[in-house]
């Protein structure tokens, strides 16, 4: 693949993932990660 | 790669994403806002220090969650530090990148850099990737298997956390004994081995593989100036070899290589033009 081409598939991938990133909080996505992040996640420290 | 910078760029980003100091000391974690947002390395977002969410454990959430919908959010946060720097978060931004790397620099009498299963134990965090972090946590909900059964990340928060609360450590079980495990034998390897755990395990490394053949940060090589010394590949930790493939899925961008080359021949790029940056291979 050819500089050119990589640097547009970049740009594609960063306009792809910021819309990503837009629909989601638009679909309010972002509250679940923050309701698991605040609490202690008894899983991931081995005691869940 | 001045080792000097690149060591204090890898510690400011593990303080700024661990800043809540007080964390460490209440035993408690953050529960501010910013952990909207998703940090592009491996930090357990229930280390007391942890500002941000961690990419991993929060798209584990999403997939395992009773009603799927599809990840926009963690994805595409994801997709965007793979897009933008590949696995440069893995050799700058991540702080158990950081942590292995100390951890390595402990002496010992036979380091490794590459060994005769290498090659094929490389492809085992794209498994851990594809079944700990999503079929597994999709198939059976609300557990998010990566975190509960491998992340040593999860189990050094635990550790903290425990530590300045007791009732956790009473709820210690065969699960924090065999993540403690796990725990040991990535620090034990990392002495001897240079980020075993990143080049073996970590699927978030996994996933921004798939994005250093086209990232925007990457180092790229000037066929005119080199000379084919292979100074490069003998530097390299990774054991890849910059001549063949500058932008090698295992190449987490730390830059041994670019300041390594008698010839200036390797260099970081920004949508292929060059980054000089004094300290990170100039001459």
């Amino acid at each position: 693949m050819t500089g050119k081409r990589k640097n547009m598939l970049t740009v594609v991938l960063m306009i792809i993932s910021a819309l990503f990133v837009a629909v989601g909080v638009l679909m309010r996505q972002n509250l679940p990660v923050l309701f698991k992040a605040v609490r202690i996640c008894l899983e991931c420290i081995g005691i869940g | 790669m001045d080792n000097k910078k690149r060591t204090f760029i890898q510690a400011a980003a593990a303080l700024l994403q661990n800043a809540h100091i007080t964390g460490f000391f209440t035993g408690t974690i953050y529960d501010g806002r910013i952990k909207n947002i998703c940090v592009p390395g491996l930090n357990c977002y229930s280390c007391p220090g942890a500002l941000g969410a961690c990419p991993l454990g929060s798209l584990q959430n999403a997939v395992s969650a009773w009603k799927f919908r599809f990840p926009f959010y963690v994805l595409g946060f994801m997709m965007f530090f793979g897009a933008a720097f590949g696995r440069l978060v893995c050799g700058f931004l991540c702080p158990f990148g950081f942590l292995q790397d100390l951890l390595f620099r402990i002496p010992f009498p036979k380091k490794l850099r590459t060994f005769r299963s290498d090659g094929y134990l490389r492809y085992i965090k794209y498994a851990m990737l594809l079944f700990m972090v999503i079929v597994l946590p999709f198939s059976f909900k609300f557990t998010p298997f990566f975190c509960k059964y491998v992340c040593p990340s999860g189990t050094l928060s635990g550790m903290m956390l425990s530590a300045a609360d007791s009732r956790l450590r009473e709820l210690w079980g065969w699960i924090f004994t065999w993540k403690t495990l796990v725990l040991v034998a990535v620090v034990v390897a990392s002495i001897m081995i240079c980020r075993p755990f990143c080049k073996y395990i970590c699927p978030l490394g996994a996933f921004y593989a798939v994005f250093n053949r086209a990232s925007a940060v990457r180092i790229d090589i000037d066929r005119e100036k080199c000379v084919n010394c292979g100074a490069c590949a003998n530097v390299c930790d990774m054991a890849v070899n910059p001549v063949l493939t500058p932008d090698h899925a295992e190449c987490i961008r730390c830059g041994k290589c670019v300041s390594r080359c008698p010839h200036g021949a390797l260099c970081f790029t920004c949508f292929s033009k060059p980054v000089r940056v004094r300290g990170f291979g100039e001459k």
